[in-house]
């Protein structure tokens, strides 16, 4: 699939944007609209559009890892990240909270098995969406 | 307001009807996100149809202002649009195949499972 | 069969000596039982199994089960005593035991159960045993169609069966049979129950028009034929009649039915006795008449008949055990069955002669044998029977005289005269397959001249089957009476018969058989209206399958809407501005569009509107999470289509070129009651205790400010969970459909 120079120079920088504005989506996603499912759906339109613009393989040996394995790997997190309730002995997949640094008016920076269960999310739909589009068109 | 959004809810689902009795799978295909698309929607409006108010939390405070969209189904609709994608991509590649294995897009032609001989005997 | 002549191990090994040991252990459990049975005791054991049903595993032990429990388990024993022998070393022996084992469990289970439905279980369990069993000789294609023969005619009884104690346990209230009391014969339901347990009855007990599975049955080893289809498993039918004797009996309805079809049954096989050659086969049709004889004479329910129905339970069981086990035996010693052929085997064979000498008198009924004291009783009940007389007697009488000359053909012609070619030179067979028959013979000749020890038996039985107790006094001789006399008329008629058999046989062949052929066009009529069906509904054409669901759903929809009645109110209201008109059409137009262009372009064009306009109706209505999935989403179907079509052909504007009028009104059916069902939804007041959970436990409890994100990944996390991995496996599945399945031509 041969595109234009001016597409492949643009998509080259607006990947690389997309996929930052993806990871954006999925961080702010508990308090703002977006989270994992519109994150990981941003970020495999980014890839999607690589794939577009310089073929199948190049957006293959972009990703590194095959798409089905980050699918795998995603929701292997999202597992984990719910069984890890289960350490303090809560019922599965309850949220466990930690605040680093807590100053005032602040409670500090937040991290919770929540935000690795998102990421989870976020790794299964990019993974999944790839992996269905990719084979389909290598496929044609 | 209510009224109209089931009106054309109601629209929906009959093209979509329609388009799933055709012979030919695309029709089906088109058929099948028409529903999804009406499916979701059905699920939002039986939840109320708040103009404007989404459910988000004004940073501070403890709880949403009065009168804000019903966050439930909102949130059973955006899982159940990625599952739509889902089952449509693989329906997708599944007429795919089918057209690579059979030649043909016509579903009375696909007589693979059930073929017409197997009347006569 | 496959029997071989040396068994390699003794006993047929492990699995010989653990079949033995079995039934002779529990022979031995039950007999301590007597003492109490006798005394007139009834014994409950009880488990609770499925207490919300209502259904417990409970043992009840009084005459009745305890005269078939010690039958089951006696003769079980000397039968897989003889089978360790005669199949000892087939391959399959294993199986053999397995089966055997799992029949006589669920036999035993079946007479001891007090609960009906744990009783219909057993029930089930002897009639798929004996399916196994009679297709033993899985190779032979006659073998596995008369086990399934056996399976359809029983187990379909077993339905009508298990639909009769269902309306019992309704009109009774319990399922305990023990606590089942008085009659039913002013309920409502007794007609709807009396013909189902009749019908599960006569199929499982073979009785005319149902008695053609029995006699094929005996492609059975042998043994399974004396086990199963002489002593035990037929017997089940005649059990269940007698135990619902004291609910269901009495009335005219019970005397009739029983009366007439085991009276016709009675005599209708004894004839078909005599016409047959192999003498299995003529033995296979005297446990016909047994049954029949059996079935009379409990729908007699006159003191006397239960009487003299028990005291034959006991007798037919030793003489037609003994009989098959013999049969057996001269079949392996002579490798035939022929009757015409078989001739002066009593040098050859002596013990197997002496057993089937003792046998058959007892069959015949001559005196001093237990059998004459059965006939003895059945003529004297049947003379004394206030209704029916003739017809019972006359039934009684010419069963028992064909009976005499069939015991004759069995067993007095094989084994006298000049010694005939057979096969095998005969030779007699060895002592594990002689105790059996040579027992059971014995049996017969002591208890007819000690019938006091009968007694224990026979009169607890009788009282838990006429439902009071009655006075049993058996004996060979007390006077020159009626029965007596017509005793002496039969052994004229029955010796009559005997010498004019070969005759009589030739000219009963020539009338062919009806039944069994007419099973076979029964099933071929079943099949092939199976096939007119499939035919008629599975058109294979998946347009329309499509057409039927909707179709379904149609009907259920507008179904649901006229009966409850729905009006929706259509308050049109006057907050819809140009934006919202905008976005309405704009959908309504993208789908028609789609649903009638002829154009793949178009068509996807079209889509791409509509999902654009449902995500402009959820950023409209306050849903900005959902709006970016939806267009998201809408961007990569575009995407996904638009590959797919490259490879895709033209959609074929021939089939779409004229509106397809019923799809249309079937589409619009189901549009229009979805929006009906949608404004009710509206309209109902809606319960908002979850949103308001949600809404008041979000920033506090679980520290986000996006409700919906929150519900997403906290509140309902397991569910996202399940989603992702649905996705995750829709992907990988489409995945495997591309590169897994290789073109067969491409």
């Amino acid at each position: 699939m041969k595109s234009s120079l001016i597409v492949r120079a643009a998509t080259r920088l607006l990947v690389g944007l997309l996929l930052l504005f993806s990871i954006w989506m999925l961080l702010r996603g508990h308090n703002e609209p977006g989270g994992g499912f519109i994150g990981g759906l941003i970020g495999s339109t980014g890839f999607i559009l690589y794939a577009i613009a310089h073929g199948c393989r190049a957006a293959r040996e972009a990703l590194r890892l095959e798409p089905q394995t980050i699918a795998m790997v995603g929701l292997g997190v999202a597992l984990a990240a719910g069984a890890f309730a289960a350490i303090p002995g809560d019922a599965l997949f309850t949220g466990q909270w930690l605040f680093l640094w807590p100053s005032e008016g602040s409670k500090g920076v937040p991290l919770s098995n929540i935000l690795v269960f998102d990421i989870g999310v976020y790794l299964v739909v990019l993974g999944s969406v790839l992996t269905l589009v990719l084979a389909l068109e290598e496929e044609v | 307001m209510e009224v109209f959004v089931a009106i054309m809810v109601g629209a929906l689902v009959t093209a979509s009807v329609y388009l799933m009795l055709a012979r030919n799978v695309l029709r089906f295909l088109f058929g099948l996100v028409l529903l999804s698309n009406a499916a979701n929607l059905v699920i939002f409006a039986a939840g109320g149809l708040t103009p404007e108010a989404p459910p988000l939390i004004a940073p501070g405070a403890n709880a949403p202002p009065e009168g804000v969209a019903n966050a439930l189904p909102q949130a059973l609709v955006l899982t159940a649009i990625v599952i739509g994608f889902g089952l449509f991509a693989f329906a997708l590649t599944l007429v795919y195949r089918g057209y690579q294995n059979l030649g043909t897009l016509d579903t009375d032609e696909m007589r693979l499972a059930e073929p017409v001989e197997a009347e006569k005997t | 069969m496959g029997q071989s002549e040396s068994s390699g191990k003794p006993l047929g090994g492990s699995a010989g000596i653990i079949s033995i040991l079995v039934p002779g252990g529990l022979f031995v459990w039950f007999l301590q039982f007597l003492p109490a049975v006798a005394a007139g005791e009834t014994i409950l054991f009880r488990y609770d199994w499925v207490p919300a049903l209502g259904v417990s595993i409970g043992m009840l032990i009084d005459g009745l089960s305890l005269s078939f429990a010690l039958l089951i388990t006696g003769i079980g024993t000397l039968v897989t005593l003889y089978s360790s022998s005669y199949l000892g070393g087939h391959v399959h022996y294993s199986r053999f035991v397995c089966y055997l084992l799992s029949f006589m469990l669920g036999m035993l289970g079946l007479v001891l159960s007090d609960n009906l439905l744990a009783l219909f279980v057993f029930w089930e369990v002897t009639t798929i045993a004996s399916y196994l069993l009679i297709g033993f000789s899985a190779d032979e294609s006659k073998s596995r169609r008369n086990a399934l023969q056996a399976l359809l005619v029983t187990g379909t009884g077993g339905l009508a069966f298990l639909a009769g104690i269902i309306l019992l346990g309704a009109a009774t209230g319990t399922f305990e049979l023990s606590e089942i009391e008085g009659s039913l014969a002013e309920h409502p339901l007794y007609l709807p129950i009396f013909i189902l347990v009749v019908l599960g009855a006569f199929t499982k007990s073979a009785q005319v028009p149902f008695h053609f599975w029995l006699p094929n049955a005996m492609a059975a080893p042998t043994p399974v034929s004396a086990y199963l289809h002489s002593a035990t498993m037929v017997k089940g039918g005649v059990y269940l009649l007698a135990r619902l004797n004291p609910s269901l009996g009495g009335t005219d309805l019970w005397f009739w039915t029983l009366t007439l079809f085991g009276g016709v049954t009675a005599v209708f096989a004894s004839i078909l006795a005599i016409k047959q050659i192999d003498i299995k086969q003529v033995l296979a049709y005297t446990t016909l008449m047994a049954l029949g004889t059996l079935v009379m004479f409990i729908g007699l329910g006159t003191s006397d008949a239960i009487k003299a129905a028990m005291v034959f339970l006991l007798v037919h069981s030793f003489y037609k055990a003994s009989l098959f086990l013999m049969i057996g035996v001269v079949d392996h010693g002579t490798g035939t069955r022929d009757a015409t052929v078989l001739r002066g085997l009593t040098r050859a064979m002596p013990f197997t002669a002496l057993a089937a000498a003792l046998a058959a008198l007892s069959m015949a009924g001559i005196p001093p044998l237990f059998g004459f004291i059965g006939k003895e009783f059945f003529y004297k009940a049947s003379l004394s029977a206030e209704i029916g007389m003739f017809w019972v007697t006359a039934c009684a009488f010419l069963a028992s005289a064909l009976m005499f000359a069939a015991a004759g053909i069995v067993a007095w012609r094989p084994f006298t005269g000049r010694l005939a070619e057979t096969p095998v030179t005969p030779h007699e067979g060895p002592w594990a397959m002689l105790i059996g028959p040579l027992l059971l013979a014995a049996l017969g000749l002591g208890l007819g001249l000690f019938p006091d020890y009968a007694e224990v038996l026979v009169r607890p039985a009788t009282a838990a089957v006429y439902g009071a107790a009655v006075e049993v006094d058996l004996y060979l001789f007390k006077e020159v009476n009626s029965a007596l006399i017509l005793s002496l008329v039969t052994f004229a008629l029955g010796w009559l018969i005997y010498m004019g058999h070969g005759t009589l046989r030739d000219r009963l062949r020539r009338s062919p058989d009806r039944f069994d052929p007419g099973w076979d066009r029964l099933m071929d009529g079943v099949l092939a209206g199976c096939k007119w069906q499939a035919n008629l509904i599975q058109t294979g054409q998946l347009r329309r399958y499509i057409f039927v669901t909707f179709l379904t759903l149609a009907v259920a929809l507008v179904w649901t809407i006229w009966r409850a009645g729905l009006v929706p109110t259509m308050e049109l209201g006057d907050d819809l501005r140009v934006k919202h008109w905008a976005v309405l059409i704009a959908i309504t137009a993208g789908a028609a569009i789609v649903a009638f262009t002829n154009s793949r372009m178009t068509a996807v064009a079209a889509l791409g509107v509509v999902g654009v306009g449902v995500a402009l109706i959820f950023i409209t209505f306050g849903a900005p999470d959902v709006a970016i999935t939806q267009l998201l989403v809408e961007v990569l179907v575009v995407v996904l289509v638009a590959v797919a079509m490259l490879k895709l052909p033209q959609m074929n504007v021939e089939h779409v070129k004229a509106v397809r009028v019923w799809d249309l009104l079937l589409a619009l059916t189901i549009g229009v009651s979805t929006t009906v069902v949608l404004l009710t939804v509206m309209d109902t007041p809606f319960d908002l205790r979850l949103t308001e959970f949600f809404e008041q436990a979000s920033a506090p409890v679980a520290f986000g400010r996006n409700i919906v994100n929150v519900i997403l990944v906290d509140f309902r996390a397991l569910d996202t969970f399940g989603e992702i991995a649905v996705v995750a496996i829709a992907a990988l599945g489409a995945y495997a459909l591309l590169r897994g399945t290789r073109r067969p031509n491409p």
